[in-house]
């Protein structure tokens, strides 16, 4: 195994293993600072921060031969033999004289500026830099400019590291950013009516290490530092990115990218990113009602729509009553549920009804998969876990039955009462298909919003919304991702888990990881859910692959 | 020293000196076909390597070196890229041999190109040259008429097609790999090496990178022989290693403030005097020189003290200097103050950064409007001390920063500042009688549009 000396220290790197000083350092606990270097970008080793001292030890004698200079740390392999040195007095110097270079023509207007807190030229400056400015020169503009619409520039905050330039070029391939003038005047900036404008823009925000690009969503929204990250899953397609859902007090201030190989990256699309808003909205069903046989009698038209209000607690057995008596059952299973949610409803369903149809929910399409030149794919299936469903339905033996089925099989006057999940964000079903339901003893659906079919039910339950929920989704390449709860749903609401737990008549809180341990014990295709399930995921076709 | 007689510039006064029949008329072109018909690449880097003949575009690298880093048994295509990005204050030399004796240029290109077994080479052209641009593209298009570029070329199998390419003024573009970004159509902002040009650099192909008089050289070294070209010139210093000599004839320009500025040819290793008092009539004005720089500004500056250095590859280094450079020798004299001399060093270095790594674009412009504070009035004491210390940082010796255009920047701020610093202080203390001394933070001084 190549050894790298860091520090003094030996570290082993994998044999096939490019690594660059910056990550070999890192494995051996060293922060070597750099701005412009990125995982995910081309190296163009322009900020000079990452500057260290080199060597190589010769194999056979043992003998160091360092490299005269500073070299860049993100530049240079690191290689068997390679002798990397963070911590000399030389480099020391060199990081300070950087840091002091760079706030030349800095504002420092941090009171005022939105990165503050999660500022690299903060943190650096404090860890390297030096307390006195010697440049006592006129300070600062601080001028901004829009250069999209998602994106704010502060243009004089910015200290040219070309990351987001980088970006337009090599992941999104749309290439609207670009460095105009030259030396200390350069600026990044926009052909004048070329806007940064395309499904990633939101990225260049994160990619920035100082506040020079600010998010119009997020911008004078919240200090960073009250903001509290859970890692979660984007519910926004199929591609199922891994993300942090960053609040505050029951609040989403904002969704940011988590880094997964094996799914997006170090990316996600400002449809997801900014996919939050609905959680917010003042529409959202609030509470279980049920509509009362009485309540045609009131004698104005809008009582179609009027439901009683049931607390939570009676909704777990009158809910149960309802449907017994209705009859024959079928159940929608939404792609927006989780797995263990998923299998607690085909179980609550089972028992209410041994021969209960199931079948799997509305997917919602949006357009064709778009993959961009860097890698990053936009799924057109709008929902983060079909997958996961069909392989829930199968263990009941109805893996293929697909949301036009179940229409058709109630439409037929196959089903006295039909339970509907849904809980996608955009309005999903016509009126027209939405009277095939018409006519049934017992109408449930669990929702986020109004819709024409929540006109007809006789059970109004809420949904709840991604970073509220908790378990495990399997994206449409079968890795499936546990997360958290980042948020409580808004008061009063009961997380679709928690009813389903109650129903099933499970004792104490709702328990997902229990539920999912249950799962893969007792089938093949969820056998990899068993133990703890690392952040970035578990491909679930891995053990099927190794007995094959 | 014997008399020398002129061989790069032999065509300068020449009536139609640029035309190819007179060019023939001197001999040229025959060792060419000569070239092509009996030598094979190999022997013909071999004879520019033993010629001792090291790249005149500044750095001083071996040529015939610099041919061998091509990949063996490369599929091609090679590029050869003949650098005529002349920007370096002071610096004048490609555009004579451009405009008196280009097909001695195109010759000496073609001979490379052949060694290198480049089928396509470019000439990258500053801008400011309109009439080397008009020269050189009739000489091209003369040498094509007469079939020494095109397809099989003279019948020995060997094709060459030049392209002569026009900068947009920048000094970047001088850099080899800011060259080459600038000839793919991008922004010129030098590449990280490795790899260097060599294994990947235009188009991401093998590429030579030669300076304009480095052409006119391998033509010259073609015509005249290996031991001619060692015969002028200076040996390797035997004392050390590192030196490889400094052979051949230079092409000094000389300009400032002397009787007769212009493009002297001499051997390499005559002193700065010598050039001055011989070629140049002297200082003008009967004055004496305060300073000269070797070659080119950010080479930094010699005092008259050291004028006696031999401007060879390897004198100027030893009195503090970064090196030749491009032999640019600027002489100023007693009554020019050397403030106004950094300053406006500074302010070039500052418009021409290419604003690429940290330590030069910041450090050039700290260091400019350093400088317009102390021509302002207001300067202290303190600021030579950090003038010295940007100096310092800049040109962190050897490269802290991608190309070499941070230490060319410092160089004179660092070279001033140590053999002149008594005339800053000077300055420092009559301009601000009253605020010299102080040393803590004064009120930030007004933006001053320098650029």
């Amino acid at each position: 195994m190549p050894t790298v000396i860091v520090d003094g220290q030996e570290i082993e790197i994998g044999a096939d293993e490019r690594l660059n000083c910056i990550e070999a350092a890192r494995r051996a606990g060293k922060e070597i600072p750099h701005y412009c270097w990125h995982p995910g970008l081309s190296v163009v080793a322009s900020c000079r921060m990452c500057l260290i001292e080199t060597g190589t030890r010769d194999a056979a004698t043992g003998k160091v031969t360092m490299v005269p200079k500073l070299v860049p740390g993100c530049q240079t392999p690191a290689k068997d033999g390679t002798v990397i040195v963070t911590e000399s007095q030389l480099v020391k110097e060199s990081r300070a004289r950087v840091e002091e270079a760079l706030l030349i023509d800095h504002p420092i207007d941090c009171p005022i500026c939105d990165k503050a807190g999660e500022c690299l030229l903060q943190d650096y400056h404090f860890e390297h830099g030096q307390a006195e400015r010697r440049a006592d020169l006129h300070p600062f503009t601080s001028r901004k400019r829009d250069v999209g619409p998602t994106v704010t520039l502060f243009v004089d905050r910015c200290i040219m590291c070309t990351r987001c330039v980088r970006f337009t070029r090599e992941v999104s391939g749309t290439s609207e950013l670009m460095v105009t003038s030259r030396g200390a005047k350069e600026e990044i900036d926009v052909f004048p009516g070329y806007p940064l404008d395309n499904k990633l823009s939101g990225n260049v925000v994160d990619l920035c290490p100082v506040g020079a690009l600010g998010d119009k969503d997020f911008l004078y929204q919240q200090r960073v530092w009250f903001l509290k990250r859970e890692a979660n899953v984007c519910g926004g397609c199929a591609a199922g990115c891994s993300i942090h859902t960053e609040h505050n007090q029951d609040t989403v201030y904002r969704l940011k990218p988590r880094e997964n190989m094996h799914v997006n990256k170090w990316w996600i699309c400002d449809e997801g990113r900014y996919g939050w808003h609905h959680l917010h909205d003042a529409s959202r069903i609030l509470e279980a009602g049920r509509r009362t046989a009485h309540a045609s009698h009131q004698g104005n038209g809008s009582s179609r729509s009027s439901f009683d209000p049931v607390e939570w607690a009676d909704v777990v057995t009158r809910l149960h009553d309802d449907l017994t008596s209705a009859g024959r059952l079928a159940v929608a299973v939404s792609p927006q549920l989780t797995v263990e949610e998923a299998w607690m409803l085909c179980a609550v369903a089972r028992l209410i009804d041994a021969d209960a149809y199931l079948a799997l929910g509305f997917v919602p399409m949006g357009g064709n998969d778009e993959t961009f030149p860097g890698g990053f794919t936009i799924r057109g299936e709008k929902c983060p876990n079909r997958i996961g469903v069909e392989k829930v339905l199968a263990l009941y033996g109805a893996g293929d039955n697909s949301w036009t089925d179940l229409v058709a099989h109630v439409a037929a006057g196959k089903a006295d009462a039909a339970w509907i999940t849904s809980g996608h964000p955009a309005a999903w079903i016509e009126t027209a298909t939405a009277a095939s339901f018409n006519g049934l003893k017992q109408l449930v659906v669990q929702d986020l919003f109004e819709s024409p079919l929540m006109q007809l039910a006789t059970w109004k339950l809420p949904a709840t919304g991604f970073a509220e929920r908790t378990g495990t989704w399997v994206n449409i390449a079968h890795r499936a991702q546990s997360f958290g709860q980042a948020i409580r749903p808004p008061a009063g609401v009961w997380p679709e888990g928690r009813l389903l737990w109650n129903m099933l008549g499970r004792r104490g809180l709702y328990d997902p990881v229990a539920i999912r341990h249950e799962i893969a014990a007792s089938s093949a295709s969820f056998a990899a859910l068993a133990g703890d399930m690392p952040a970035t995921g578990i491909d679930l076709r891995i053990l099927q692959l190794a007995s094959s | 020293m014997p008399p020398f007689k002129p061989v790069l510039l032999e065509a300068v006064g020449v009536a139609d000196g640029n035309t190819l029949a007179s060019y023939k008329s001197r001999g040229g072109y025959a060792p060419l076909e000569k070239l092509l018909a009996e030598k094979k690449p190999g022997d013909v880097v071999e004879m520019v390597k033993a010629s001792g003949l090291r790249g005149r575009g500044g750095a001083g690298f071996s040529t015939g070196l610099k041919w061998t880093f091509l990949p063996k048994d490369h599929p091609g295509p090679i590029y050869l890229c003949v650098n005529a990005d002349e920007s370096e204050p002071g610096t004048f030399n490609n555009r004579i041999l451009m405009e008196d004796d280009p097909h001695q240029v195109i010759e000496g290109t073609i001979i490379s190109a052949y060694a290198t077994r480049a089928s396509t080479a470019y000439i990258y052209l500053r801008y400011e040259y309109p009439r080397s641009w008009h020269r050189l593209q009739a000489a091209i298009d003369e040498a094509y008429a007469a079939g020494y570029l095109g397809k099989n070329i003279k019948g020995g199998g060997f094709s060459l097609d030049i392209y002569l390419h026009r900068g947009a003024a920048a000094y970047i573009c001088g850099e080899e790999t800011g060259l080459i970004e600038s000839l793919e159509g991008k922004r010129a902002w030098p590449r990280i090496k490795p790899p260097f040009p060599a294994i990947e650099g235009l188009f991401r192909k093998p590429t030579v990178v030669n300076n304009i008089e480095t052409m006119a050289c391998v033509a010259q070294i073609a015509r005249r022989g290996i031991e001619w070209f060692k015969s002028i010139g200076v040996p390797a210093d035997p004392n050390n290693p590192r030196d490889p000599g400094s052979y051949g004839p230079k092409l000094y320009c000389l300009s400032g403030h002397v009787e007769k500025p212009g493009c002297y040819e001499a051997p390499l290793g005559i002193t700065a005097r010598q050039l001055i008092d011989e070629f140049g009539g002297g200082v003008w004005k009967g004055r004496t020189a305060k300073a000269v720089i070797p070659g080119g500004i950010s080479m930094g500056l010699m005092t008259e003290s050291e004028l006696d250095t031999p401007l060879d590859f390897a004198g100027p280094g030893k009195v503090g200097c970064l090196g030749l450079g491009t032999a640019a020798v600027v002489v100023i004299d007693d009554q020019t103050s050397i403030v106004d001399v950094i300053h406006n060093s500074c302010r070039f270095f500052a418009h021409e950064s290419c604003g690429q790594c940290t330590p030069c674009r910041e450090g050039t412009s700290w260091s400019l409007r350093m400088l317009e504070r102390i021509k302002a009035g207001k300067g202290r004491l303190k600021d030579l001390d950090l003038l010295a210390e940007i100096g310092n940082t800049m040109g962190m010796m050897p490269g802290s920063t991608i190309c070499g255009l941070a230490d060319g920047a410092a160089w004179p701020i660092k070279n001033a500042i140590k053999k002149f610093r008594g005339e800053f202080e000077d300055y420092i203390k009559r301009t601000n009688p009253s605020g010299w001394m102080v040393t803590e933070p004064v009120p930030a001084l007004q933006i001053v549009e320098a650029h």
